[in-house]
This record gives structure tokens, sequence and C-alpha cells, in this order.
């Protein structure tokens, strides 16, 4: 076992693709030279190479497009897109050509490619290099939607998404990059759509993604210690496909159901986790849903404004026992 | 530019001073090109010729549902491409891509199945007239927003310069194109990165709606951009497959030399209008018929019998084609309507569409 922290693990779950795949490559601004403006492609330059590690202009555009030609025509890629805010001006090729051509062409069209991108607060960046945009992509028809919370399962679903025939979007938590955690020796590779129960309960089901996961630990200790409440916590870790067995057994078990969301409240995943729970498991349930997101505001800079707005463990404390209470 | 479009009676544009085609280069009928390869395009124009025509009669039918985008006029760009480019090279194209997609050797029926919404379509009635592929034939789609294309074109050959296939590919585009950002973005990493592709600006003039002129900032929009990548400026006429084919073939062989991308604007017209809505009226009367005369087709079968093709294998091509188009037509109103068994399929590699367990 080796400990790597969750930067140390993008690039390690990388290599560990690119030894096993010769013909996979890399794209993206500044990863190859500089090794990621967050360093999560320390070393892969050294390792793979000018022509696998290519450095980009600053063409959000050109980025993903060559990576939807290569893929097209049997090169696997991993594309980065330095901040997953940028999405935007590369969204054309994310939600109309990637996600639906193989579709349009009746399955003519593989597109094997991982778009990697620095999701999400905390860094105080202020609204456009701070969002939490994996809802974005969850709604769009083609696209696989990763978020590990771990560097285990930076490594493990790193290799689940380059190994997947179709378009994944994997999005690296800006404020988990420091988070150190055990590597499984050996190759290690995790399944899409399978989420992970991290902590059981029996009073409550927490339903988190990402940075909100280790939050939602947190928080889950202190409902126990200053409140018992037994609350159990799920780490989605993947969006599309979604566990959707793990949260219904759950919630069936515990009747009640919060999601922890750093998406702003409209059309954040936990919305379409409560409509799934309240179509399904009703009978289940002993009050209502609780969704806690950031509230739906662009996201501010200053450090006070930004720790109010996006969920923290004293917020998830305070909202699940006045809940239970 | 600004001025002009500030003032409200030129916002008639069919008022606006005629933009003729350049006149046929007789130079042309001296190019080295082997006999047997322009009766083979003279065919491949009356192959997207009479298709278009009659996708557009299926159309006034009311087979022909959503929207289309004709290259009636356009023929000679496709055709002049494809017979430059080898089996295994990658086609991109717009959402005017039927010319596009049958010059590379896709099967009729299954492209007017396609139009009609069949499931014996070439995508099985799933992606339509703007969406075109034909991955077998090299055609690796059609792209309905515009400048995205560009982009793909270029991993496609990323992927061949990786490879060593020594594949090219070629992206087709319409003077619009020149205006959005993606076209600039794909034209600097395909230099930077000496990538075997050709862009093929197909200059009809109109964007759209729109003169092109009027919301440019250079009048000729593909050529006049080059410079900034340190590309030649090469301008064609688009109405000529000869003239497009020895230029296709410089650059295509160019690129597959490893001599890094090309951008070619075919300066060519529509026939008719932007899609089936479109009757095209804002072009004025006079340009038209500058335009019709010009037409890609007669010019080249008057080429043909000043170069000693006799005049009854010319019409013998021209039976042959019309026969085709005849079966086409069959084969597709003989198509099935998609059922629910294709709605659902397709949206994963696993052939399925679930998103949960």
């Amino acid at each position: 076992m080796a400990e790597l922290s969750y930067r140390e693990a993008v690039a390690y779950g990388i290599a560990q693709e690119m030894r096993r795949d010769p013909s996979l490559v890399m794209l993206g601004e500044d990863i190859a030279g500089a090794g990621g403006v967050f360093k999560t492609t320390v070393g892969l330059l050294d390792e793979f190479g000018p022509l696998r590690v290519r450095d980009t202009p600053i063409s959000e555009q050109a980025i993903l497009g060559a990576a939807m030609g290569a893929a097209m025509t049997g090169v696997p890629v991993i594309a980065e897109i330095m901040f997953s805010d940028f999405l935007a001006v590369c969204w054309d090729i994310v939600a109309n050509e990637i996600a639906k051509t193989r579709y349009m062409t009746a399955g003519q069209v593989s597109l094997p490619l991982v778009i990697r991108t620095a999701n999400g607060g905390g860094s105080r960046f202020g609204a456009q290099h701070s969002q939490s945009v994996e809802n974005w992509c969850m709604m769009i028809p083609g696209l696989k939607v990763v978020a590990p919370s771990t560097p285990a399962d930076v490594v493990g679903l790193m290799a689940a998404a380059v190994r997947d025939p179709d378009p994944v979007v994997m999005f690296e938590h800006k404020s988990l990059m420091a988070n150190k955690g055990e590597i499984p020796e050996g190759e290690h590779v995790e399944e899409l759509g399978t989420a992970r129960v991290l902590r059981e309960g029996s009073d409550c089901t927490i339903v988190a993604l990402a940075l909100m996961v280790p939050r939602a630990m947190t928080a889950a200790e202190r409902l126990a210690d200053e409140h018992g409440i037994s609350a159990e916590v799920i780490d989605l870790r993947t969006l599309v496909p979604l566990d959707t067995k793990a949260i219904l057994e759950s919630v069936s078990k515990t009747s009640r159901l919060f999601t922890v969301e750093e998406n702003p409240q409209l059309c954040g995943w936990g919305a379409e986790i409560a409509s799934l729970v309240a179509n399904e498991a009703f009978w289940d349930l002993d009050g209502p849903v609780v969704r806690i997101t950031t509230p739906h505001i662009p996201l501010p800079a200053a450090e006070s404004l930004e720790d109010m707005a996006i969920p923290s463990a004293d917020r998830i404390v305070s909202e699940v026992s006045a809940a239970l209470d | 530019m600004s001025s002009e479009l500030a003032e409200p009676g030129l916002l008639d544009y069919a008022q606006r001073a005629p933009r003729r085609p350049a006149p046929l280069d007789p130079a042309v009928d001296q190019l080295e090109i082997p006999l047997e390869t322009r009766v083979s395009m003279y065919e491949t124009q009356h192959v997207l010729r009479q298709m278009e025509k009659r996708a557009h009669d299926l159309f006034l039918q009311n087979l022909v549902k959503g929207t289309s985008h004709l290259s009636l006029g356009m023929e000679a760009v496709a055709t002049g491409f494809a017979a430059a480019m080898r089996p295994d090279d990658y086609t991109f194209a717009t959402y005017r891509g039927h010319a596009h997609t049958m010059a590379r050797g896709a099967p009729l029926g299954p492209v007017l199945a396609e139009l009609l919404g069949r499931s014996n379509g070439l995508l099985a009635g799933k992606g339509g007239s703007m969406h075109l592929t034909s991955v077998e034939h090299g055609m690796m789609g059609s792209y309905a927003i515009i400048g995205a294309h560009l982009c793909i074109a270029n991993g496609a050959a990323w992927s061949a310069q990786m490879r060593q296939s020594g594949q090219v590919a070629v992206a087709f585009f319409g003077d619009g194109t020149t205006n959005i950002g993606a076209f600039h973005e794909a034209l600097n990493l395909a230099v930077v990165w000496d990538l075997p592709v050709v862009f093929v600006c197909e200059n009809n003039l109109y964007m759209e709606y729109t003169p092109i002129d009027l919301v440019t900032a250079v009048p000729n929009p593909a050529a006049d951009r080059a410079a900034a990548y340190g590309l030649e400026r090469i301008i064609v006429d688009g109405n000529d497959a000869d003239a497009v084919h020895v230029e296709a073939k410089r650059t295509v062989e160019r690129a597959r030399a490893g001599e890094g991308p090309s951008l070619v604007e075919a300066l060519t017209y529509r026939h008719g209008g932007h899609s089936r809505a479109d009757p095209g009226k804002y072009r004025p009367a006079d340009e038209i018929e500058a335009w019709m005369e010009r037409d890609p087709i007669p010019t080249y079968h008057q080429r043909l019998l000043r170069l000693g093709v006799e005049e009854g294998r010319l019409a013998s091509i021209q039976q042959d084609v019309a026969r085709r188009v005849d079966e086409a037509t069959e084969f597709a109103k003989a198509g099935e309507v998609p059922g629910g068994d294709l709605l659902l399929t397709d949206v994963w590699a696993d052939g399925g569409w679930s998103w949960r367990n």
C-alpha cells in the first residue's frame, strides 16, 4: 500500500493506464511541461514523452475536438479541461457532439475518451473558477459522470473511465487535492456506477459526492456524538450511471434521506435522487427528503462568503439534526 | 461594411450589385487529369445532382420531414476532393453533407431512406439529413453546428499522424463557419501540430440568408485568413471539378507527405436557398443567372466533349444514374418506419441507454 495525495493519485492513475495501453494519449493546457496547474500530471511527460502527453494552446474546442476525432478513429484519449467552468467554452463539443454522436450514427461511432477537469469551490477563486458543474454533465444523455472523493477512487475510477468505451467526464475536486489516502497495491480498477456505503447507520441516509463526502463523514460523527443520530453515509462516486440500488436500499433501512450537494440548488443532482426516492421509495420515507446545497447564487470569492455558501459539516449537522428532531 | 449595414435600403440584399463568378478558365482543359478520372467525376456530379433533386422532389411530396440543406450547384467541390482521396481518408462535413457522403461512396438507397426517416436509412432514421455518416466509407460525420467538426477533423488527423497510417482528414464547411471561434482554434492547432488535414471552405457567398461579405472583415473569408496561420492563400473555382481536383490532390498529398495542413477556399454558389424552407430570394436575379450559366455540370459536359468523350457515353452515364436514383427512391420508400425497438438503442457502447441499475 502506498499513501498518495489526491493530486498524486491523478498522475498515478493515468500512468497506470498509459502503461497498460500504449495507444492511450493525453492532451490539455499546461499538462506536459508544467505538470498541470494543479500538479496532477507531474511526471507523465518524462515517462511517456511529448507525443503521448501534449500541451495545447488555450483552445478548449480544439482540445475536445481533437480528443473526439482521435477517439473515433481508434486512439483513446484523456483530455484535460483545466477548470470545469471552462466546459462552457467548449460545451458544443461536449453536449452536442461527444454525447450524441454514437446515438445519431446508430452506433457507427465509438468515443473512448475521458474529459478530466478540476471542479468545485473552496479555493477562493470566485464565480468563474469554483463551480461544481457535475450536474451540467449529468443532464446530457450520452455522458458518463464520475467524481471521486479519495485518492484510491481517483485511481480506480480513472482506470474505469479510461477502459469504458463511452465518453466519461471525470471531476477532480480542487479542495481534495492535498488529501492523502492509501492506494491498493497492484492494478486498481473500480466499477463505474457503484456507490459506496462509507458509514452504516440506521436513522438517516446522507448521500454525498466529492468534497461533500468528507464533510458528510465529519457531520455523521458529530451527529452520533452530539445528537445520538445514526447516519448512513453514501459516497455516490458516479452520477451516470447512477447506483440507485444503493440509495433505495439505504433509504428502505433508514427511512430518511438527505443529499449534500455542492452544486447550486436548482436542478442539482440531489433533485434527481429526491425524485427517484419519491417515486420508488415513497412509502419507506418517514419524513421529507432534505437537500443541503449551495444556495442558488454564483459563488463569491471572499473566504467568509464562500464558506457560508458551500455546505459545511456544521450546516449538515444542523440541518439533519433539525429535521430529525 | 458597417455603414452599409446601417443603410436600411441595402438590407434588401436582392438589390445589391451581383457578385458574378469568374469565367471558366480555358487552361483547365489541359490539366493533367486522366480522362477516366474525369468521366468518373462527371458521373459523381450527376449522382449528387440527381439525388439532391430527388430529395427536393420527395420533400415536395411531404416524404422528407424536418429540414434539409441541398448542395445543388456545389457538386464540383465534393466531387473534386473525393476523387483525390484514398478510400481510408476521412471526410467531415456540415449539415450540408449529402453530397460529401455520396461522393465518398455511401450507398444511395440508405441516404435517401435516412432523409425519409426510415429504419433502412444510413443511420436507422436516428440522425436525419444533417448528420449523414458512413464510417465504412471514411465519411466520419455531418456536423450540424458549424465549427466543431474542424476541431474534430484535427483529431482524426492527429490519430492518423500518431498511427503513421498516412491517412488525411478533409473538413468541408461554409463561408459562415470562418467567423466562429472553432475555425480559428482548429487552424492554429493544425498548424502547430503539423496535422495531415485539409480545410475546405465552400464559399457560396451567403451565410444562410446574409451575404458573407457584409459580415466578414475580409473579402475572401477563408483565404484571407490563411496568412494569420502561416498558410498559403488558396482560392479555387469551386464550380469546376477539375480545378478543385487538382488543388485537392496537391493539398491532400501535401498532408499525406507530412507537410502539414492547408486551407482551400472554393468559390461556388447554391442553386437554391439555405435550407428547404428558403427560396433564396435575398439574392440578386442577375447574380443567380450569372452563376446558373456557370453551373458546374453542363460546363463539365462540354469539357468532356471537347476532350473527345462521345455524347452517347455521357448520355448513358446520365441514364444509368437516373436508374440508380429511382432504385434508391424505391428502396427508401419501401423502408419501415422506425419502431420503438430503435428508440432506446445505441446511447452507450453496450447498445443500450440505461443510466441506472
